[in-house]
């Protein structure tokens, strides 16, 4: 077993000005562990697009992002209402975002095929009214 | 480009982080929805967009863009300011229109990024 270190957040459902901190404490974390410029780039946007949807359809939930020898590893879980159907929610424009989200600038359908654009891995996890835990890992080797 | 001559091109004011304005962008990308930003990787980029919140900031922080260029006299708010300057990000506030700022950027040489085939 190599050695990990762990960061672990709570994601704040109910303010959507505060959404995104979580992914930027992640990145600064990373820039002084001296991972290269373009994984951290990799994992803050997946990570950030992760935190966005929990904020706008889960209200909140928690993060953990698991750093090891191999990987960078993004575990975010939700108690929200879960996704219907998961091949449809990858497809890029689909959404069921509500329009006020829209006027924010998200709920554009591109977040979860965001997340596996720039990830080596991807699961998800959901059950309609328990909630969602997706899985992204990131190589480092 | 340096940001200080997209500036002079748009008119624009600088709201935050003017002692960045010697830094050069090198693809622009206008967009009022983020996970568009977000979908495609750019080297030391600008985004122009109409959106005026927080979530506009975070986008660059997360894509390392450097400048922020508000579009239709749109005026960035306290907390835009503030997360931008953790960061270094330049914020440009100008009267033009979306399509004339892009129009205008991308004619003085600043292309976008290119699409994968």
């Amino acid at each position: 077993m190599s050695e990990q270190l762990l960061f672990t957040f709570d994601v704040d459902g109910d303010d959507f000005t505060s959404a995104g901190q979580a992914s930027s404490q992640v990145k600064r974390n990373l820039r002084q562990l001296g991972i290269s410029p373009d994984i951290i780039k990799r994992v803050s946007i997946a990570m950030y697009e992760g935190e966005i949807n929990m904020v706008i359809h889960a209200g909140g939930g928690t993060a953990v992002v698991a750093v090891t020898e191999e990987h960078i590893e993004i575990v975010l879980k939700d108690q929200g209402p879960g996704i219907k159907d998961i091949e449809q929610a990858m497809q890029e424009g689909f959404s069921t975002a509500p329009d006020d989200v829209r006027s924010l600038g998200f709920g554009a359908g591109m977040g979860l095929p965001n997340m596996k654009r720039y990830t080596d891995y991807m699961n998800i996890e959901s059950e309609v009214g328990v909630g969602t835990t997706i899985t992204m890992r990131v190589n480092l080797m | 480009m340096k940001i200080s001559k997209m500036m002079e091109l748009l008119n624009a004011e600088v709201a935050c982080c003017e002692e960045n304005l010697e830094n050069h962008v090198y693809s622009a990308c206008g967009s009022d929805m983020m996970s568009d930003v977000l979908a495609f990787v750019k080297d030391q980029a600008v985004l122009l967009t109409g959106l005026v919140n927080s979530q506009v900031i975070r986008t660059a922080e997360m894509m390392d863009m450097n400048c922020i260029v508000l579009v239709r006299s749109k005026l960035p708010t306290p907390e835009m300011i503030e997360l931008a300057k953790e960061s270094g990000i330049v914020i440009l506030t100008t009267k033009t229109r979306m399509y004339d700022a892009c129009g205008i950027l991308y004619s003085n040489g600043l292309v976008g990024n290119k699409v994968k085939a």
